[in-house]
C-alpha cells in the first residue's frame, strides 16, 4: 500500500535495576507504512509502551535499530535526537501532561518554540491546530479550566502543531469517559484519514483499537500475531 | 526571547512560594542597599579629599592648637603654593542635637583652597566685608530655615567670648557645593577668624590646624615632610598629612565601618542562599513531570538547564532590583534628617554591584536544580519513578 | 470522638515525624532564623557592652564640676584660679588627711596607634592629682607602680591597654613634648576610666602653655538629693565662677547618649529588616509543608480530626523550628561575641571608649521570643489554610 515509514528490525531492550536485569523486548521487528492507523495492543508488562518510546525517539534500544523515515534514530545522540523529535514526532499521553500555568494556545505554541518561527507565524500555526481540534474558543483557557476531553485534544493540538511525520499516543483516552474517549479518537481517525497522519497508538481497550486500520499484539517482548502489512 | 513566557509562567507556578521568596530576597537587597549607601557616606570624605591638599595639625593630637606664627614657617617651605588655617568652634544651635560644625576661617585664602564651595561673588564680598558675618551650606539653611540677614546665635562650649557664652553671626551668604554628592562633607557654617580671635575670652593666637596646597600633588609627601621637619623642634611639633590620609584616619578611628557592613551582609546573604535555593530545588522537584515533557517535545537537555537558570536569573534580579529601588527611594529621606549625610544615595556602583551580587545568587541557586533538570530520564519521568 | 488534646497530639506526632524527610525545607527556618537572632543578639550586645560601661562609671555621691556651657571635659576650660575655688567649697567631704576629696584635672587627647586598626586615634589623657585614688576608691593599680611627682610618667587604663599599641610598662607615649614613660596598669571596676591614661596634672601643666584645668571631680558627703542641690546652688550662685555641677552618673550617661542611641538604633533597624525576611521565609517553608500533606491533612480531617487540631499542630511545628533557630543564633551569639572588646570613637567626647561585648540574659531571652513570634507569623496563615482546604479537593489531588 504504502513504503514503510517506521522500520523497527529485531529490537532488544533491557532494563537494570540493581542486580536484576529485565527484558522488555525481545528482538522484536515490526514495519509501519505512512499513512498508517497502528494500535499497538497486549497485557501489560507486554512492553508495549516501551516500543512506543523507542518509536518516538524517547528511548534507544540495547540492540537491533529504529529507522523513521529513512533516520536511524536508534543511532542518534540525545542533542540530535531531542532535535529530530522537535521536527518529526508528535506525542499525546493518557494524562495529557500539558504545563498548568500555561494557556491553551501557550501549551499548543510549545514545539514552534524550538523553530525560528516569528510570533505571527507561530499564532497562526496554533490557531490552525486549534482549529482542527475543535478548540478555537478555549484558547484562553488554562488546564485546570478545561474537562478532560478539552484538554487531551488540546494537546494532541500540540502534538500537530509542527507538522510532524508521526504522531505516537500512549493510551491517550485511559482517563477519558466513553462518550468523550470516542470524540477523542474520533479526532485521530479524522487526522489519519483526511490529513494523512501516521498514527501509532498503545491502547488496551478493544473498542479504541476499532478506530485503528490495523492491530498489532505484544506479548513478553514479542510480537504475537505476523506484523507484515 | 521567545522564551520568556514559559519562565514567567513557571516562576509564578506557585504563587505564594514565589511571591515570598522574591520579598525575601527583594529585602536582602534593600539592606544591602542601605548599608552600603551609609559606608559610602562615611568614607565620602576619602574620596572628595582634595589630591593637592595637606593637613597640618598638632602631632600628638588634632585637638592640639598650634601658633599663628607658624604660618610664615609654612609658606616658606618649597613646594608650598597656599596656605591658610582653621579652628574648631564647636559650638550649640538651640540644641546638642542639632549638630553642625562651625569654622572660623581665614575667608580669602579659605574659599580658594576649597573650590569645591560655590559662593556668589557678592556674598563672598560681604562676607569678608562684615566682621560678624557668617555663611552657612545650603542644606543647613534648608533644615533651619535660615535666609540671608538672618542673626544667628550659637551658644559656646569651648570658646567664651568676652561677652559671654552666645556668640551672634550675621548670614551674609549660603553656599553649595560643586557635586551634589559631596554635601555631605562640606555642611558646616564660616566665620572669620579674626573675629574669633578678637572676641574669644582666651588663646589668641592660636589656630586649630593649616591647611596647605602643593604645587604638585606628586611632591606632597616630600613638602609634607620639610614642614613637619621644620617645625619639629617648636614648642609644638607637627603631623602633615594629605587630606585624604587625613580623613582616612578620622574613619579609621570609628572602626571598621566596612567589615561590620561586610559580616552583617554577609549573613543575611548566606541564608537567603539556603531559603532560595531550597525554593529552586522544590520548584524543580515539583515539575520533574512537566520539564520531562518539554523534553518529549524536543527541548534538549541544555534548553532545559537554561530554562531553570533563566527562571532562577528572573527570580533573584527582579527581586533584587525591586530591594535595590526601595532603598534608593527610602535613602533621600533619610539622609536629610542625620546630619552630614545629606546628599547620600544608592549610587550607581553600588546599583551594578547588587546587580552582580543578584546573577551570581542565581547562579549559585539555580546551578544544581538545573543541572536536575537537564538529567531528567524522560522514560522514568513519565512512567511516574 | 477523639479528645481536643489527643487529636493535637495526633497530628502533631505525624507532623514531626515526616519533618526529617522534609529536612530542606525545614532547615530554612532554621537557619534563617538562626541568623536573625544571631545577628540581633550581636549588634545589640554592642549596645549593651557600651551601656554596661558608662553605667559603672562614676559615683552618686561624687560631683564633676565643669565650665557653665561646656558639653564635655575637653570642651571645659576652667582658670586657675577658679580651680582654686572649687576645692575650697564646703561640701566637699574631707579626706583622711584632712585636705579636701577632690581634684582639679586636665583633660586633653593624644593620639595612640589602635592595635585593630593600625592607625593613630584619641585616647584620654587625665591629668590627675596626687588624691585620685582617695577620690576615687573603685580605681587601683594592677602592674606596675603609682606616678612618681614631677616625672613624665603614665599609668594607663587596663581596657586602654588591651586596644592601644605601644602601651606596656616601660614604653614611651608621645603624651605632650616628647616621649613619657609607661609605669603602671590600673583597673577602674570595668567603668569607661579604664580607657584612659592618667598622668600627674602639675607634670603636665609643666610640658604645655597652658595653665588652668579643664574640670574637677569632687566627692560629696553623701547623695541625697538636698546635698547635690545645696552644693551646686552655692556654685552656680558664686560670682567668682561660672560653672555647672552635674552628679558623675548623669554625666557619664549624658555622653553616651548618642552612640548608644546609634548603636541600637542599627541593631533595631537591621533586625526589624531581617526579621522581615525571616517571616518569609518561613512562610515559604511552613506553607510548603502543609502543601507536601494536603492529602494525609485531608484524610485526617475526612476521618474525624477537626480543624483546630491541624492549625495548632502546624504552628507547634513552626514554633519548634523557629525555637531551634533561636536558641542556635543565641548560643552563636553568645560564644562568638560575649566579651569581645571593642574601642571605637564617641563622637560625643571625641575620643576611643573601649567596652566589652555584653550578651546578657535579657537579650538571650528577646532573641529567643523573637524567634517564637517569627515562627507565630509564618505558621498562621499556612495553619489556617490547611485547616480551611476543603477536604474533597485535597483528596482528589491524589
Amino acid at each position: 500500500m504504502s513504503q514503510a515509514l517506521v522500520n523497527i528490525r529485531d529490537v532488544h531492550k533491557h532494563y537494570t535495576r540493581g542486580a536484576e536485569t529485565i527484558d522488555v523486548l525481545r528482538g522484536l521487528s515490526l514495519e509501519i507504512g505512512s499513512g498508517e492507523f497502528l494500535a499497538l495492543m497486549g497485557p501489560s508488562g507486554s512492553g508495549k509502551t516501551t516500543l512506543l518510546n523507542l518509536i518516538g525517539g524517547l528511548d534507544t534500544p540495547s540492540g537491533g535499530s529504529v529507522t523513521v523515515d529513512g533516520s536511524r534514530i536508534d543511532a542518534l545522540r540525545s542533542g540530535a535526537l531531542a532535535r529530530w523529535r522537535a521536527s518529526h514526532v508528535g506525542f499525546v499521553f493518557q494524562f495529557y501532561n500539558l504545563l498548568p500555568m500555561l494557556s491553551a494556545e501557550r501549551n499548543v505554541e510549545l514545539p514552534l518554540l524550538l523553530t525560528r518561527l516569528s510570533k505571527a507565524e507561530r499564532m497562526k500555526r496554533v490557531a490552525i491546530a486549534l482549529q482542527v481540534v475543535g478548540l478555537a474558543d478555549r484558547a484562553r483557557h488554562k488546564p485546570s479550566e478545561l474537562s478532560g476531553g478539552q484538554a487531551q485534544r488540546v494537546a494532541i493540538a500540540r502534538a500537530i502543531v509542527a507538522d510532524p511525520t508521526l504522531l505516537v499516543c500512549d493510551e491517550p483516552t485511559g482517563d477519558l469517559d466513553r462518550k468523550t474517549a470516542d470524540e477523542v479518537l474520533g479526532l485521530l481517525q479524522t487526522l489519519n484519514r483526511e490529513h494523512g497522519k501516521t498514527i501509532v497508538m498503545v491502547t488496551h481497550d478493544p473498542k479504541a483499537a476499532g478506530f485503528a486500520t490495523r492491530r498489532v499484539y505484544l506479548d513478553k517482548g514479542q510480537l504475537a500475531t505476523g506484523a507484515a502489512a | 526571547m521567545r522564551f520568556l513566557p514559559l519562565v514567567w509562567a513557571a516562576l509564578w507556578r506557585k504563587r505564594p512560594r514565589t511571591f515570598f521568596t522574591m520579598a525575601s530576597i527583594a529585602i536582602a537587597f534593600l539592606l544591602y542597599g542601605l548599608l552600603y549607601a551609609i559606608s559610602n557616606a562615611f568614607n565620602k570624605g576619602v574620596e572628595v579629599a582634595g589630591a593637592d591638599r595637606l593637613v597640618v595639625i598638632s602631632k600628638y593630637s588634632l585637638t592640639q592648637p598650634l601658633p599663628y606664627s607658624f604660618l610664615n614657617d609654612i609658606r616658606l617651605i618649597d613646594g608650598v603654593e597656599a596656605v591658610t588655617w582653621a579652628s574648631w568652634f564647636g559650638g550649640v544651635y538651640q540644641d546638642e542635637r542639632n549638630f553642625f560644625p562651625q569654622f572660623p576661617v581665614d575667608a580669602q585664602s579659605y574659599l580658594d583652597m576649597y573650590p569645591e564651595i560655590v559662593l556668589p561673588a557678592e556674598q563672598r564680598e560681604a562676607l569678608l566685608r562684615t566682621r560678624t558675618g557668617a555663611i552657612v551650606a545650603r542644606t543647613l539653611a534648608d533644615r533651619f530655615g535660615w535666609r540671608v540677614g538672618d542673626r544667628i546665635p550659637i551658644q559656646a562650649t569651648i570658646w567664651t567670648s568676652k561677652t559671654g557664652d552666645t556668640w551672634e553671626f550675621d548670614l551674609v551668604g549660603i553656599f553649595d557645593t560643586a557635586d551634589p554628592s559631596a554635601r555631605g562633607q562640606f555642611e558646616m557654617m564660616l566665620f572669620n577668624h579674626e573675629y574669633f580671635d578678637e572676641a574669644r575670652a582666651f588663646g589668641q593666637g592660636i589656630v586649630g590646624w593649616y591647611i596647605v596646597r602643593t604645587v604638585d600633588p606628586a611632591r606632597n609627601a616630600e613638602v609634607a615632610n620639610a614642614i613637619d621637619a621644620r617645625l619639629r623642634n617648636s614648642s609644638n611639633p607637627t603631623k602633615t598629612d594629605s587630606e585624604k590620609a587625613f580623613n582616612q584616619s578620622f574613619l579609621k578611628q570609628m572602626g571598621d565601618i566596612g567589615l561590620i557592613v561586610k559580616s552583617i551582609l554577609g549573613a543575611v546573604f548566606f541564608t537567603l542562599l539556603f531559603l532560595t535555593g531550597n525554593t529552586m530545588m522544590q520548584s524543580v522537584r515539583e515539575r520533574v513531570p512537566e520539564l520531562a515533557v518539554l523534553k518529549t517535545l524536543g527541548f534538549n537537555d541544555s534548553r532545559v538547564l537554561l530554562l531553570v537558570l533563566a527562571e532562577a536569573a528572573a527570580l533573584c534580579v527582579i527581586a533584587a532590583l525591586a530591594g535595590l529601588g526601595i532603598a534608593a527611594v527610602l535613602l533621600p529621606p533619610i539622609a536629610n534628617k542625620l546630619p552630614g549625610f545629606s546628599g547620600m544615595g544608592l549610587d550607581p556602583q553600588t546599583f551594578v554591584i547588587g546587580v552582580g551580587i543578584a546573577a551570581l545568587l542565581a547562579l549559585a541557586v539555580g546551578l544544581p536544580p538545573a543541572l536536575r533538570a537537564s538529567r531528567i530520564s524522560i522514560v522514568d519521568a513519565l512512567a511516574g519513578r | 470522638m477523639i479528645p481536643f488534646l489527643r487529636q493535637i497530639a495526633a497530628v502533631t506526632t505525624m507532623n514531626l515525624k515526616s519533618v526529617p524527610s522534609r529536612l530542606g525545607t525545614s532547615l530554612v527556618i532554621v537557619i534563617g532564623i538562626a541568623g536573625v537572632v544571631g545577628v540581633m543578639t550581636a549588634l545589640l550586645s554592642m549596645a549593651a557592652g557600651f551601656k554596661a560601661t558608662l553605667a559603672s562609671t562614676g559615683r552618686a555621691d561624687r560631683v564633676i564640676i565643669l565650665r557653665g556651657g561646656a558639653n564635655d571635659e575637653l570642651s571645659s576650660v576652667l582658670y586657675r584660679e577658679q580651680g582654686r575655688i572649687v576645692l575650697e567649697m564646703p561640701g566637699i567631704r574631707k579626706g583622711a588627711d584632712g585636705a579636701p576629696l577632690a581634684s582639679a584635672e586636665l583633660y586633653m587627647l593624644t593620639d595612640v596607634v589602635k592595635k585593630s586598626s593600625g592607625g593613630a586615634s584619641n585616647v584620654i589623657v587625665r591629668g590627675v592629682a596626687r588624691n585620685v585614688w582617695q577620690l576615687r576608691p573603685e580605681a587601683r593599680i594592677v602592674a606596675g607602680r603609682d606616678l612618681e611627682p614631677g616625672r613624665r610618667e603614665v599609668l594607663v587604663g587596663r581596657a586602654a591597654q588591651s586596644q592601644f599599641a605601644g602601651l606596656e610598662i616601660g614604653d614611651a607615649v608621645e603624651v605632650r613634648d616628647g616621649p613619657w614613660q609607661v609605669v603602671g596598669v590600673f583597673e577602674a571596676e570595668g567603668g569607661s576610666h579604664e580607657s584612659e591614661i592618667w598622668v600627674d596634672v602639675d607634670t603636665l601643666h609643666g610640658a604645655i602653655p597652658r595653665q588652668g584645668y579643664t574640670g574637677v571631680t569632687a566627692q560629696l558627703e553623701d547623695a541625697r538629693a538636698e546635698t547635690f542641690q545645696a552644693f551646686k546652688d552655692r556654685l552656680t550662685t558664686d560670682p567668682r565662677l561660672t560653672v555647672q555641677v552635674q552628679r558623675e552618673p548623669e554625666y557619664y550617661a549624658s555622653r553616651s547618649q548618642a552612640l548608644s542611641n546609634f548603636i541600637n538604633g542599627l541593631g533595631y533597624t537591621v533586625t526589624i529588616i531581617m526579621a522581615i525576611g525571616a517571616v518569609f521565609g518561613a512562610l515559604n517553608t511552613m506553607y510548603a509543608a502543609v502543601s507536601t500533606r494536603t492529602i494525609e491533612i485531608a484524610t485526617l480531617r475526612a476521618l474525624g480530626f477537626g480543624g483546630a487540631p491541624v492549625v495548632v499542630s502546624v504552628l507547634i511545628e513552626a514554633l519548634l523550628l523557629a525555637l531551634a533557630g533561636g536558641l542556635i543564633g543565641a548560643a552563636l551569639a553568645y560564644g562568638v561575641f560575649n566579651g569581645y572588646s571593642v574601642s571605637t570613637l564617641n563622637f560625643q567626647t571625641f575620643s576611643q571608649t573601649a567596652f566589652a561585648f555584653r550578651v546578657t540574659p535579657e537579650l538571650l531571652a528577646q532573641g529567643v521570643s523573637g524567634a517564637v513570634l517569627i515562627g507565630m507569623l509564618g505558621g498562621l496563615f499556612p495553619a489556617v489554610r490547611a485547616a480551611r482546604l476543603p477536604i474533597v479537593n485535597a483528596l482528589r489531588a491524589a
